[in-house]
């Protein structure tokens, strides 16, 4: 049989010893060891013992000689056991602590207009190897959204108050996007966020002293920022869209107050759709709201690593889309087409997104959209995206499609009526995030709320199964929540 | 200058308190002809003889009181409970009388008895020796509670304790004893009672405890301070009663950030009323809420590996705790 | 009590080493405390202090066990009835007084504990508290600071047969009987621990206790202060001559209520309370002395006047004697010169 050498180490003879001598060897090497056979002995401050051997075998070598004192876990000596026996071990340390996760900093992420993403600000801590020091978020990672970027300690209010330190200029490295005290002591070092002249009143000493009776006044806390709305509105946009700027043919009339812009043939492809649409099809509208707290928190959670690691942003449209399509599985008849003596009903998803640009407003398919994961789909998402952006979409990539998703969140509504993409059954829009009062257990709480409008086809589907299925969205959507899995 | 042990530092500070001062003499089980389970008192019955290390019958109560009486004529005795788990017992006698006598006689008697304590776990002891129980003493007027962590602290605090007028408990971690070891001098010092001591500088998060779990939140800080640029400022208490009200909020004042620790259950420690302080003066300084890393709430730990391993503070529970609060 | 038809008359206090004058002396001192006892009575039950606790017809052991004690040397640790005692120990009427009206001038606690709760270190009595029986301990302790500084003196601890239960009693007793100290241990039985009679506090005889510990017990009648004072000089001349400690069973009576709180009525009779207050031993103390030529009546009134107007005068300073002020209300939880937080 095969063999293979072990080590026999020095047990913990007795509470509180750390160490204990070897007096001397019971068996030398060569020597067979049977089980719990004494094969030294040992002396502590406390006892003194014959040490058993744990396996049985040859010895093969001292490794601490009579006399010596050696730690307890120290290995003393090696022996030849069979191959498949099973060595003394101690009981494994405890599990490797988990890694903590970076702190989730940063904006929100990007729609997928053609506007600019707000970027995330992803300078913050998290990596081993950098310092999280404060100063060194640059100016512009400032995001508004972060969720605790709001939540000032005592200690900062205080510091600002007594420094006039406008909070709303200080970047926060602490989770969520907080504005430590430490961040709020470089602001005032660097005097880059005071408030007007900024008249520094009771320089702050942080250390010593408790302050007692020096309660800040409510007049001296940081004074609102003006351009900050009362409530969080949301997706906006971030910079307002350009106004098409075509080329005028023919003249301006002069004394009449208008001018012309050509019909390109974009826009008149949607033109024509628009209005086949809409003729043929009686259109019916619904709309549901759902409380999409968790689902914020899941992608604020996720986003800065999901950006390091894919290189792209994720959105809340491929958890919409996901939530869709599961729902679609349950309620195939959305998936249809009315066809005069027969509806078509769909077994492949191909979901349709709208992405808007400048001037028109173009449908790219995600084909066999239930087959993706959340991360394939914020990847096909930002494929179409881009490729719509660049003008490089092929005439597959827009057809085919049999449910539309439209994401007019991005825009800022809260309301759509939208029209349905020719020849499908249905489309659904996922409006903004608002924050919300409501109402939960006969208690006021603050949630996170989006609307979702469907227009549907009134000749193929009717109020109750487009309520079923808007039900079923909303479960899929509030049922995301911290643990949910992108892969 | 020489680096002892733990548990040698304590039996220096008895040996030299007996060599200066007659009316010292320590008193409990096994400390006599044995010189104590731990070896605390040994060789101090061979030096002083048998009635200044005095084996004592199985009788903490009496052990106590009889402690409370001698000192109360005159003496300096040195109680000593084979473990803190067993001293409660002579609960009675530290609460009723040793810590009411000045008081109730309105400074005509006193009592200077010091009564010695080993506490803590990590030793395979099981719910019955491993446990810390400075809860039940702690926020008694009339008491004096010392827990010392290194061996300077536990010398200078031992002869302390004996030459205080007062009745003090001095809770040495039996973990310790043999594990810690650093300087101590050898000429005659004493580390104040009620003093706090900064172990560590630091700026980004302020650590505070007693006894052994400080030495995880030093490994833990060398550690924050190598990977992540953190540096903890480490304050040990040294004393519980009465506490360092002072070294606390100037600690707790210089990062805002606090994070308490000790090896006592969560639950009505020493902990919290730390915390309350900080609570109560330094509002305005904070920056974080107060957090306490202790024992759970659970009577003691189980003596099977795995679970007195999950009970007790370690490294990397502190080292977690530590991060996290940094980088709150 | 005396030798009759004898030519010889041998008397018994001379037989135990007791003058004449010491013998009255007890005598005095007895009707002191028992006078000191029934005023503090009435001025509970009048309203004018809050708590009184009696124990009237144990003087005689009382006075005996004081009597036979050494007051420069000893060291005494009572119990709450000893009034007896603690008066024969130097303890005057004007401090039990100031006690019971919870002055500030009161040498036990300045007003800060319950009356009863003796302590003094000039007086060499030790002070105490309420948790009964956790001064027996410390009186092993006291025992053990005297052999350790080679010193003749002897700790006496008094508590009742209640508190003989306590688990404190029976470590002191055990740690005394290993390490030989001396201290004498004294149950004053009187039969009832408030309302529980004293087959329901125990089955033994408390005195037989002591043989458990390696020291004798012994049982004394506590109507007999003559015989007390002769057993407690035997116990003290044991301990000094380093012979170790002793148990004295003093059996004895309570024929008040526990204290002023308790109504005695609801667990015994008073048939059975009127026929112990015939066994009293004061007045055949009395009658002992009067026929040793020692006292006559006219000598009991001048002594009851005296008593009167000592009682009247330690009343009436109490009473009109400020408390203590409250600024010093928390001092002393410390020594000062720490000083605390």
């Amino acid at each position: 049989m095969a063999k293979k050498i072990v080590e026999i180490t020095m047990p913990q003879l007795a509470e509180s010893l750390v160490s204990a001598t070897v007096d001397h060897w019971l068996k030398q090497p060569g020597d067979m060891l049977d089980m719990y056979e004494p094969i030294c002995e040992l002396i502590t401050d406390k006892v003194n013992a014959e040490l058993p051997s744990t396996v049985r075998g040859k010895l093969v070598k001292h490794l601490i000689g009579a006399g010596e004192t050696v730690e307890v876990g120290a290995a003393i000596c090696l022996v030849e056991v069979e191959a498949d026996a099973e060595a003394d071990t101690e009981p494994s340390a405890g599990a490797q602590e988990p890694v903590s996760p970076a702190a989730p900093a940063g904006g929100l992420g990007t729609t997928d207009t053609a506007s600019g993403a707000l970027g995330s600000s992803g300078t913050r801590g998290g990596e081993p190897a950098s310092r999280p020091a404060a100063a060194i978020a640059p100016a512009s990672g400032i995001d508004a959204n972060a969720p605790m970027r709001h939540r000032y300690s005592p200690a900062v209010q205080r510091l600002a108050a007594e420094h006039a330190i406008d909070l709303n200029r200080v970047s926060g490295t602490g989770e969520g996007g907080r504005i430590t005290r430490k961040d709020v002591q470089v602001a005032i070092a660097s005097g880059n966020a005071s408030i007007g002249t900024a008249s520094a009143v009771n320089p702050a000493t942080a250390a010593t002293a408790p302050i007692a009776s020096s309660a800040p006044s409510d007049s001296s806390l940081a004074p609102m920022d003006p351009k900050i709305p009362v409530r969080s509105t949301g997706i906006h946009l971030s910079e307002s869209p350009r106004i098409p700027s075509i080329e005028i043919e023919g003249q301006e009339v002069p004394g009449r107050g208008e001018y012309f812009i050509d019909v390109t043939p974009v826009r008149n492809t949607i033109a024509t759709r628009m209005r086949q649409s809409v003729s043929e099809i009686p259109h019916g509208w619904m709309m549901i709201e759902v409380d999409v707290t968790n689902l914020v928190l899941l992608r604020n959670k996720l986003k800065d690593d999901f950006r390091k690691r894919e290189g792209i942003n994720l959105t809340y449209m491929p958890f919409m889309i996901k939530a869709v399509v599961n729902a679609i599985k349950d309620y195939p008849i959305m998936n249809s087409v009315w066809a005069v003596d027969k509806i078509i009903v769909k077994r492949d998803i191909n979901i349709s997104l709208s992405v808007g640009t400048e001037d028109s407003v173009v449908t790219p398919v995600i084909r066999h959209a239930d087959q993706k994961n959340i991360s394939g789909l914020a990847h096909e998402i930002d494929d179409l995206a881009r490729r719509t952006r660049e003008k490089k979409l092929k005439l597959d990539d827009v057809n085919g499609g049999t449910f539309t998703v439209n994401n007019t969140g991005s825009f800022g509504s809260i309301l759509t009526q939208p029209i349905i993409n020719y020849p499908q059954a249905a489309i659904i829009t996922f409006e903004s995030i608002v924050k919300r009062p409501v109402v939960i257990n006969d208690m006021i709480g603050v949630r996170s709320m989006v609307n979702l409008c469907l227009s549907l086809d009134h000749r193929i589907l009717d109020g109750v199964i487009c309520g079923r299925f808007l039900q079923r969205v909303k479960e899929n959507l509030e049922g995301y929540n911290l643990d949910t899995k992108v892969y | 200058m020489p680096v002892i042990e733990y548990i040698e530092a304590i039996r220096l500070a008895m040996k030299e308190e007996m060599e200066r001062d007659n009316d010292v003499f320590v008193l409990g089980e096994d400390v006599g002809l044995k010189g104590g389970v731990f070896g605390t008192t040994k060789g101090l019955q061979q030096q002083f003889g048998e009635l200044r290390a005095l084996d004592a019958p199985l009788a903490e109560s009496a052990i106590a009181g009889v402690a409370i009486g001698a000192a109360m004529a005159g003496m300096k005795p040195i109680a000593e409970m084979q473990y803190s788990d067993f001293m409660f017992p002579a609960t009675n006698q530290i609460i009723s009388e040793a810590a009411k006598i000045r008081y109730r006689s309105n400074n005509d008697w006193d009592c200077p008895v010091v009564i010695r304590a080993p506490i803590g776990g990590g030793v395979f002891g099981g719910l019955y020796h491993s446990q810390c129980p400075e809860s039940v003493f702690f926020g008694t007027p009339g008491l004096k509670i010392v827990a010392p962590a290194t061996a300077y602290d536990a010398k200078g605090l031992l002869k302390a304790a004996i030459r205080d007028p007062d009745p003090v408990i001095f809770f040495e971690n039996k973990k310790c004893y043999r594990l810690i070891s650093d300087e101590v001098p050898e000429e005659d010092y004493v580390v104040p009672i009620g003093k706090s001591k900064v172990m560590r500088e630091g700026t980004d998060l302020t650590v505070i405890g007693y006894s052994m779990p400080l030495h995880f939140a030093m490994q833990a800080a060398e550690e924050l301070s190598k990977e992540h640029g953190i540096e903890a400022h480490i304050l040990d208490l040294r004393t519980i009663q009465p506490l360092d009200r002072e070294g606390i909020l100037e600690a707790a004042a210089k990062t805002g950030k606090v994070l308490i620790v000790h090896e006592d259950n969560k639950t009505g420690g020493v902990g919290a009323e730390v915390g309350t302080i900080i609570a109560e003066e330094l509002l305005y300084e904070l920056d974080a809420p107060i957090r306490r890393l202790c024992a759970p709430d659970v009577p003691a730990m189980p003596i099977n590996p795995p679970g007195e391993k999950h009970y007790l503070l370690n490294k990397e529970k502190l080292k977690k705790a530590m991060l996290e609060l940094a980088r709150y | 009590m005396m030798h009759t038809g004898s030519v010889q008359r041998a008397l018994r206090h001379t037989e135990l080493g007791l003058t004449d004058e010491r013998a009255v002396d007890m005598y005095k001192m007895m009707m002191l405390a028992r006078r000191f006892d029934e005023r503090g009575q009435l001025l509970q039950r009048a309203g004018k202090v809050n708590f009184h606790i009696s124990g009237i017809t144990q003087e005689p052991s009382q006075v005996a066990m004081g009597f036979a004690m050494d007051r420069e040397r000893d060291w005494f640790l009572p119990y709450y009835r000893d009034y007896g005692f603690v008066l024969s120990i130097g303890m005057t009427v004007k401090d039990l007084m100031l006690s019971l009206y919870a002055k500030g001038e009161d040498p036990n606690s300045a007003g800060r504990q319950m009356p009863g709760h003796f302590g003094s270190k000039r007086l060499r009595i030790v002070t105490g508290s309420s948790p009964v029986t956790t001064q027996v301990p410390h009186a092993a302790g006291f025992a053990l600071a005297a052999k350790m500084r080679k010193e003749p003196s002897v700790a006496i601890v008094t508590f009742g047969d209640g508190s003989s239960n306590q688990g404190d009693f029976h470590e002191g007793c055990n740690f005394a009987g290993v390490h030989q100290l001396p201290v004498i241990f004294v149950c004053e039985n009187n039969q009832y621990a408030i309302s529980m009679s004293l087959e329901k506090q125990t089955r033994g005889r408390i005195c037989d206790r002591a043989l458990g510990y390696g020291f004798p017990g012994v049982r004394v009648d506590g109507n007999d202060p003559l015989e007390v004072y002769r057993v407690f000089k035997e116990a003290r001349e044991r301990a000094v001559s380093g012979e170790g400690p002793t148990l004295i069973e003093i059996m004895t009576y309570r024929v008040t209520a526990h204290s002023t709180s308790d109504n005695d009525m609801a667990y015994r009779t008073k048939e059975e309370v009127d026929e112990q207050k015939a066994k009293d031993g004061m007045p055949v103390y009395k009658q002992y002395l009067v026929d040793a030529g020692l006292w006559s009546e006219e000598k009991e009134a001048t002594l009851q006047a005296e008593i009167r107007a000592t009682i009247d005068e330690a009343n009436d300073y109490a009473e009109k004697a400020p408390f203590q002020p409250v600024e010093d209300a928390f001092r002393y939880v410390y020594a000062e010169e720490n000083g605390e937080g």
